[in-house]
């Protein structure tokens, strides 16, 4: 902080890298955390470490990385999405549905719940641009119709494990060189984004969209067209998470993942996406993801009550937020004390 | 404040338009009609529900239904109260849900561990209105979205609710403290709990129609820079509407554990969507800066009769809630679209586009 103080005079361009340079130790904090994490739940049980603990943990933490990967891209044009877990839970069943009934066979049972999803993340997009409401109020809305047509779907029945095909879960167990396979299709997931954000003119857009909608539109930027691009590749993407939870759980209910919302926007925040738009990677939005699964694993393992996950996914938020809130207070000061000199 | 931009444009143009000049040549009183528009229409579809409610079951008039339909609601009609003022200042509090939860859990522990029910109602409305206070001082103070702060509050308010009272349910609590939550006046239909939001919309009606902490709540709404400018202390009145929202969601948390005789840390589970519904179903505008505390009041009783019409047609609770959904995206579709056609016959009528921002049904102003 001092040593940004005394590099003031510099000149214009020290504001910029110092932000710069919060965005990335954001990812690079939170890997710094994790490593310490790891290190002091390992030293009280052993068992954290080890390579079935680790699959179990990255496996489930994939899920919901995918998933966080839409929501950042929502959140990035500062809209947000709490329909997602409706859109997992109701893809997983519809998906669980086809197979019980034998309908198709399952890789295509698996594009059907990727389409049902990338539908549900349209449907979305459809009434925050066309109809102009504001994203909170319209997801809100969705969170609870996408569920009511879980419900009618089921029709207050589960789809069991042994409903589906044989070795249908085996795909959530299975490893390559000891990386499971889920992390891998993250990990695919992931790079594939970030690239798209950082090569591409949609990438580019999305960014100026959410930081300045207006001085976008100016410049000749469809806005509302992004926007819906981000809510279509985030239903997207919650489709593919859907698919993965009902590989990963087998059992499907038509409350299955209720609640995982949360989660998601809690990866995404403590990933350093800030909810005011026009900030943040999908990369550190997916390591938030992990850490959040390192947590939950951790509580599990040192035998603290369970209860307490939701009190920290609630802390972690806030306690993020908060500093990313607090740091760019102190930036604008900063800049403004030099714009005086 | 002399009219709208629309009327004083239609009236200098004077193209005879039907019913248009009845109502220019009642310009002192403008703003009435103006204020009643959305709410009558509001009243308008309560009438219609009770209608039909009253073709689908030959139970749906009686005075135990009254009772029935009413106090399932009084929780979140006293929470959407603070929530209107909050929305019309351009927050939001998605918190209120898990507050409910850990009011009832805290007063159910208190109660399983022996104390006494007067200590433990202040003790949890002291914990609503500090966790109100958690919720304002980050939004005004540190300046976090309060999106994102009632979020995470959402999470935190019911993780500790799970930690004070994990799986458990307590339900032991004495005769007279259930009865409040469920019983009526005696000889009559009317549950003691419609006197509490009785009590309370009428003081938030008071407040935000007359009198200065009001016209500083639009003020905000409308422009909180040029509220600042105007000597109103925007931080100050946010944090206070936070705690007020705090310590009214912990009441109505006292209410819901004494109605089901029960405190579980579950209870109150999705009422956030039904609170943020009646608001907008009542005509505030979600931007902030329009809204009437009278419409909030109709739409409390407009989406209860519907959700009772729906319960005793048989409709189960979650597809009650889907038709919530559908109400609360309506909403703020319905005055939207209602706008567009308007500017477009306008349009057509004119044969040129109308100066931008002319027309905005429902505007009020505090």
């Amino acid at each position: 902080m001092s040593a940004e103080l005394a590099a003031g005079p510099a000149g214009r361009g020290v504001a910029a890298r110092a932000a710069s340079a919060v965005g990335r130790s954001r990812e690079l904090t939170l890997t710094g955390v994790m490593v310490l994490l790891c290190l002091v739940v390992a030293f009280q049980a052993p068992d954290f470490l080890s390579l079935s603990n680790m699959s179990q943990v990255t496996t489930l933490a994939a899920i919901i990385a995918i998933a966080a990967v839409g929501e950042a891209m929502v959140i990035i044009t500062k809209n947000v999405d709490l329909s997602v877990e409706s859109t997992i839970g109701l893809v997983a069943f519809v998906v669980a549905d086809v197979l019980r009934q034998k309908a198709l066979p399952v890789p295509a049972a698996w594009l059907v719940g990727v389409g049902l999803g990338l539908a549900l993340g349209m449907a979305n997009g459809v009434i925050i641009t066309l109809l102009r409401v504001p994203s909170l109020v319209a997801t809100l809305g969705t969170l609870s119709i996408f569920r009511g047509l879980d419900f009618f779907v089921a029709g207050g029945h589960e789809v069991n494990l042994a409903d589906l095909p044989a070795g249908y879960s085996d795909a959530a167990t299975q490893a390559f060189f000891g990386v499971p396979l889920f992390v891998i299709l993250a990990v695919v997931v992931v790079v594939a984004v970030a690239l798209i954000l950082r090569l591409t003119p949609f990438g580019r857009q999305l960014y100026a969209v959410g930081s300045n909608a207006e001085a976008a539109t100016i410049i000749g930027i469809r806005s509302r067209l992004v926007i819906f691009g981000a809510f279509a590749g985030a239903g997207l993407l919650a489709g593919v998470a859907g698919v993965l939870w009902g590989i990963e759980f087998g059992t499907i209910y038509a409350t299955s993942a209720s609640g995982v919302a949360l989660q998601i926007i809690a990866a995404v925040v403590v990933g350093g996406v800030t909810i005011a738009g026009g900030s943040g990677t999908v990369v550190g939005a997916a390591l938030g993801a992990l850490f959040l699964g390192l947590i939950n694993n951790a509580l599990l393992l040192l035998q603290m009550p369970q209860e307490l996950l939701q009190v920290i996914y609630g802390a972690v938020i806030l306690v993020a937020v908060s500093a990313d809130a607090i740091i760019g207070q102190r930036e604008r000061r900063l800049a403004a004390e030099r714009a005086l000199r | 404040m002399t009219g709208t931009p629309g009327f004083a444009t239609d009236s200098g143009a004077t193209p005879g338009g039907g019913v248009q000049p009845a109502a220019e040549r009642r310009s002192p009183l403008q703003r009435l009609p103006a204020l009643l528009r959305w709410e009558s229409l509001l009243l308008l579809i309560l009438a219609l529900l009770v209608v039909e409610g009253a073709r689908i079951s030959k139970f749906f008039l009686t005075g135990s239904n009254f009772s029935n339909l009413v106090s399932a609601e009084m929780e979140v009609a006293i929470v959407a109260l603070p929530m209107t003022l909050i929305i019309i200042t351009g927050e939001i509090d998605l918190s209120v849900e898990s507050m409910i939860g850990l009011s009832g859990a805290i007063l159910g522990w208190l109660w399983s561990v022996g104390v006494p029910l007067q200590v433990g109602i202040p003790v949890v409305l002291v914990v609503g209105a500090l966790g109100g206070l958690l919720n304002g001082l980050l939004v005004a103070r540190v300046g976090v979205p309060s999106l994102v702060v009632t979020l995470g509050t959402l999470a935190l308010f019911r993780g500790l609710a799970n930690v004070v009272l994990g799986p458990n349910a307590i339900s032991n609590f004495p005769a007279g403290f259930t009865a409040f939550g469920f019983n009526n006046i005696p000889g009559t239909p009317v549950p003691w709990t419609l006197i509490v939001f009785a009590v309370l919309g009428l003081a938030f009606w008071l407040v935000a129609h007359g009198t200065w902490i009001g016209r500083q709540v639009f003020a905000v709404g409308k422009n909180k820079d040029a509220a600042r400018y105007a000597g109103i202390r925007v931080g100050r009145l946010k944090t206070a509407l936070f705690v007020v929202s705090g310590l009214i969601a912990a009441f109505a948390g006292v209410i819901l554990t004494s109605r089901f005789s029960s405190a579980r840390s579950d209870n109150g589970t999705g009422l956030t969507l039904v609170v943020v519904t009646i608001v907008l179903l009542g005509g505030v505008d979600i931007n902030g800066g329009k809204g009437t505390v009278p419409g909030v009041i109709i739409a409390v009783f407009t989406l209860s009769v519907l959700q009772n019409a729906l319960r005793l047609a048989g409709v189960s609770s979650e597809y009650q809630a889907v038709a919530v959904g559908l109400l609360l995206i309506g909403s703020v579709t319905a005055p939207y679209l209602a706008r567009q056609t308007r500017l477009l016959a306008d349009r057509a009528r004119r044969g040129r586009p109308p100066p931008a921002g002319s027309i905005a049904p429902g505007e009020v102003v505090g």
